[in-house]
């Protein structure tokens, strides 16, 4: 149980349109992961769909059913708020405790479930205590357990970990991955940071401006980037974008003659005289010279230790590149780069 | 000691003494005796008995001519220290006086009578507190149904104030609806409408509601603050809208999410109105004179002044009774003096 | 947000426990109301106590004063009234000279918009010169600051029926002042069976039991003026006196403003510890205008409610005026910016 089907819906506020026309499809068990900048219309979707907001027009279904018009408290869905939300005037156990009240559940009922969430979020300790006395990550807990305890049909999760410091992030994360494995509920995650929505997500959706951009697996995503936005949004660092004009185009092997003059040869390409732009991961490519490299003159080096990022104009356009290992440059040095073995994709 | 007066008289840059230090400690000492002195005195006359009350000059502490039972007579007499026709003084006790010339006898020996003239005598005093002046009024008049009328008004139309304006205050803060901004600027409107400008349509209102001579009648108008709507609502205002979204997602229904997650944690906010709602309450005094017209329904206020209206007061009474009007106000002044006083700095709201 | 103790905490239970009592008893119910109407129909519904209450007895008396106004005769409820159209107001207008209440058909009236008008003008002036004074004492570098201003907040809170009697009573033939007096020498004076002196005492009366409040938002002002403006002005050389006028007073003007529409508003409603005091006499030397009201609209033997309503919304009219000074000049103020 938690199938979410979303059909055409749209949501404006007064005259501003925040959702334009989304048509979704959520699996039982899946975890979903929307993912966009801020003011992409990620959080108002997910409100939708918890019956905080209405939308405008279309139909938002649960297990087939249409629920437009029920209220949230009636969706059978828990949500984990970015503020995380505790009722700061009630203890831990009284958090947990609160909405199973509200359903009438018997007393013995509501304290298996609390002491089942406590020991499986390892919060057992400070049941007694109020949200003002937990640190950030406990906080956090508790919130995913106010979650846990309904037993939802669908956990939604607005920005759950942003309020966490980089460290306790990471292993949050991780944390979250197996309770999805363990519980096998379907989760609908928001976030703007691609890297929670790359570890996390069976499925990522990306919205920009209120519109999906693409949806599909995170090496979906990565492989095959719809467009340019969903390209430049999913991996880290950044892709880059090559601005060019195709020159000559052949079957299985064309020319992009690239803005500043440099010429790098394809597989295939659009028509002769076309303007594309070309989009390569920094991970893709290799140092050194072959008979197709590029020149670029290095503007910084940033060692890492495990890898090198360099910063580079390319003619006049900017790239760059992660080489693995270290490296012994300097700006201003002349450095070839190779893009045989990268992918490269096309963009109009 | 001296650490003391050196700490209370401690200066800016520690110079010698300005005019302006002069000015600022005489105006503070002054203050002091202005501000308290007339609650003092008020407190200290009030254990006065009746013929203590009306000598002239008064004294600061009370005093009562001492009384003897002497053999022979009913009643106890008045002890008075006279100066005798020889020179001689003697504790005598008054048994009449006729024009200027006082009978008197002396307790030991009552048979005989001695006359003095007035001005040889003065009363043998001795100090007594008349606590008669409070306790009589709570037998004998309708001094303890008037207090009773005061805290059923000031308990009630508080509860009621908290209750009504905390759930406008939610409405206002928590939901939007068409018409919001409106109700709002509607709300702090009537701040500008005071009580002596409607008072005569909403005497007939308070009639034709069957209200008139009903303690209810002087609840109902005050209890819907605009005051309060508006310091409840801008401390709702900082209470995160996540946090009822939260218990929506926990099915809890809007009046659990009033009362379970709002009302506990605008706690604060309540304290403050619920204060300035005793004392305003406590207080009321135009109203209430104009609703109640009946004894056994007057409020204090409108029992003390009544009582000092009219043309024989008694102001044996009437000081006892004002002493224990001021007592809750005098209590909240002391242990909340400080929240108030930062409550008002705040809002500037009375 | 700290633990309470186990004490506090079950003493506060038990408090609670009947209010959430009554409180879950009204959830069923209103679980049923917002299935049936909504969460907007619950927002009406929250409103509502209130919104009925304003209606009631804040709004509809206000639309139906002006109705009373223009009727006429003792009957209380209106529709027993007979219309007379402006006639309590030409009533109350109808004199030979405004100069002179005695000329006056309802020379009453007059007589207390004469006695309100001098009231307002001199207890308004001692007021904020009384509470501007003390509001600098008490921003001096003072020890116990705290305790002084409550010394002057005190009377605040009193009733002002007990104020009325406090000084009724220090007033009287045998009181405080009158032995205080004699002390010095003086024969014992009656002070509120004299006009003047009863005048005098309505304002130094209700001075003393307000300056309290006006004092602290004076004080809240002063203390928002940075403590380097001052510094900086000491470093150039600034007399304190100089300082005052071309620093204290500028930056304090928001707050003097708010406290002098303050006290002029109330000023022109005083009633309460004047009609203990004195009853508005001897005579009418304090009669003042709500007092007016209520004796024309309820006390007088021949009660009529149509000349309170009329006089009421004159008042009124003076209120509203007051009030749109107070934010047309809050808006200026914030116009001009800081300056």
């Amino acid at each position: 149980m938690g199938h979410i089907k979303l059909t055409n819906v749209k949501k404006s506020f007064g005259a501003v349109d925040v959702i334009h026309d989304v048509n979704l499809e959520i699996e039982d068990g899946e975890f979903v992961v929307f993912v966009g900048p801020s003011g992409c219309g990620k959080s108002t979707l997910l409100r939708m769909i918890a019956g905080l907001d209405r939308p405008t027009s279309g139909d938002l279904a649960i297990d087939g059913k249409v629920v437009n018009t029920v209220p949230a408290a009636d969706r059978g869905l828990a949500m984990v708020f970015q503020s995380y939300a505790l009722y700061p005037h009630m203890s831990v156990r009284q958090n947990l405790a609160f909405g199973l009240e509200n359903t009438r559940m018997p007393k013995d009922e509501i304290a298996a479930r609390i002491a089942e969430a406590a020991r499986m979020l390892e919060i057992e300790a400070y049941l007694d205590r109020r949200p003002g006395q937990l640190s950030g990550g406990q906080r956090q807990r508790v919130a995913i357990g106010r979650a846990i305890v309904r037993r939802p049909v669908a956990f939604l999760l607005d920005e759950p970990l942003s309020n966490l410091d980089a460290e306790l992030r990471g292993s949050t994360r991780a944390e979250l991955a197996a309770l999805h494995a363990r519980l096998a509920a379907t989760m609908i995650y928001v976030t703007h940071d691609q890297v929670e929505a790359m570890t996390l997500a069976d499925r990522i959706v990306v919205l920009r401006a209120g519109r999906i951009e693409q949806v599909g697996t995170p090496l979906d995503l990565y492989n095959r980037p719809a467009n340019r936005f969903v390209a430049g949004f999913i991996g880290s660092p950044h892709m880059n974008f090559l601005e060019g004009t195709v020159e000559a185009a052949g079957p299985g092997r064309s020319v992009v003659a690239l803005a500043g003059g440099q010429k790098l040869e394809l597989p295939s390409t659009g028509m002769a005289g076309a303007r594309v732009t070309l989009g390569v991961r920094p991970h893709h490519i290799t140092l050194g010279r072959s008979e197709s490299s590029l020149s670029a003159k290095l503007t910084l080096v940033e060692a890492l230790g495990a890898e090198t990022v360099l910063h580079a104009d390319l003619s006049g356009q900017k790239i760059l590149v992660v080489a693995p290992g270290q490296h012994d440059l300097a700006p201003g040095e002349s450095i070839d780069l190779s893009l045989a073995a990268a992918p490269i994709h096309l963009f109009d | 000691m001296s650490g003391i007066v050196r700490f209370l008289t401690r200066r800016r840059g520690g110079k010698g003494w300005h005019w302006t230090d002069i000015v600022t400690w005489a105006w503070l000492i002054g203050g002091l005796l202005v501000m308290f002195g007339p609650a003092v005195w008020l407190v200290g006359s009030s254990f006065k008995s009746p013929a203590a009350l009306a000598e002239f000059p008064p004294t600061i502490l009370p005093y009562v001519t001492q009384k003897v039972t002497v053999e022979g007579y009913d009643k106890p007499l008045d002890l008075y220290e006279a100066t005798l026709e020889d020179g001689s003084t003697a504790v005598l006790a008054e048994v009449r006086r006729i024009g200027v010339v006082s009978q008197m006898v002396d307790p030991k020996d009552p048979g005989e009578i001695v006359k003095v003239n007035i001005a040889k005598r003065t009363p043998v005093r001795e100090m007594s507190f008349a606590t008669d002046n409070y306790t009589e009024p709570f037998t004998h008049f309708d001094f303890v149904r008037y207090l009773w009328n005061s805290v059923f008004v000031t308990v009630t139309a508080t509860l009621i104030t908290l209750v009504v304006n905390s759930m406008a205050a939610f409405a206002l803060s928590k939901y939007e609806f068409r018409g919001r901004t409106m109700a709002m600027l509607l709300i702090l409107a009537t701040l500008m409408v005071p009580l002596s400008v409607i008072m005569v349509p909403l005497y007939s209102i308070v009639s034709a509601l069957g209200l008139f001579n009903n303690l209810w009648g002087v609840i109902l108008p005050t209890v819907a603050t605009p005051t309060g709507v508006f310091i409840l609502r801008q401390y709702m205002l900082t209470i995160p809208d996540e946090l009822v979204d939260a218990a929506r997602m926990d099915k809890a229904s809007e009046w659990q999410i009033y009362w379970r997650i709002i009302l506990p944690l605008t706690a604060p906010a309540l304290a403050v109105l619920a204060i300035f709602s005793v004392v305003w309450r406590w207080n009321d005094f135009l109203w209430p004179l104009i609703v109640l017209s009946r004894k056994e329904l007057y409020t204090l206020q409108v029992g003390l002044s009544i009582y000092s209206g009219e043309l024989n007061v008694q102001w044996h009474f009437i000081l006892a009774m004002t002493v224990v009007t001021m007592i809750p106000v005098v209590l909240v002044f002391i242990f909340l003096q400080r929240f108030i006083t930062t409550g008002i700095a705040g809002t500037g709201l009375k | 947000m700290r633990t309470h103790n186990s004490g506090k905490s079950s003493l506060g239970a038990l408090v609670m426990a009947p209010i959430h009592f009554l409180m879950g008893i009204l959830d069923a119910p209103l679980r049923w109301l917002q299935r049936a109407t909504g969460i907007g129909g619950m927002a009406a519904f929250f409103l509502m106590p209130n919104m009925l209450i304003f209606g009631i007895f804040v709004l509809l008396p206000f639309f139906i004063n002006f109705a009373y106004s223009m009727t006429g005769g003792t009957a209380l409820f209106l529709p027993d009234r007979t219309f007379v159209g402006a006639g309590q107001y030409a009533r109350l207008f109808d004199c030979r000279s405004y100069l002179d209440p005695g000329s006056c058909a309802e020379d009453t009236f007059w007589t207390a918009v004469k006695n309100t008008a001098w009231f307002v003008v001199l207890q308004v002036t001692l007021m904020i010169l009384v509470s501007l004074v003390t509001a600098l004492i008490l921003n001096r570098d003072l020890a116990a600051r705290s305790f002084w201003r409550a010394v002057f907040f005190f009377p605040v809170l009193l009733s002002p029926v007990v104020v009325g009697l406090i000084w009724k009573w220090i007033l009287q033939r045998q009181g405080l002042l009158n032995f205080g007096l004699y002390g010095l020498g003086f024969d014992p004076h009656v002070w509120l069976n004299d006009r003047n002196w009863a005048f005098a005492a309505t304002i130094g009366v209700s001075i003393w039991a307000h300056m309290g409040f006006y004092t602290l938002i004076l004080l809240a002002g002063l203390q928002a003026i940075p403590k380097d403006l001052y510094e900086a002005a000491e470093m150039d050389g600034t007399r304190p006196a100089r300082a005052f006028w071309r620093i204290t007073l500028p930056l304090l003007m928001p707050n003097l403003l708010v406290v002098v529409v303050l006290v002029l508003i109330r000023a022109v409603q005083i009633f309460d510890e004047v009609y203990v005091l004195t009853g508005g006499g001897p005579g009418t030397s304090t009669l003042y205008l709500t007092q007016y009201i209520y004796e024309t609209g309820f006390a007088a033997q021949l009660r009529n409610p149509g000349l309170a309503a009329a006089a009421s919304i004159l008042m009124g009219a003076v209120l509203v005026v007051l009030t749109l000074l107070q934010l047309g000049l809050g808006r200026s103020e914030k116009k001009g910016g800081r300056k």
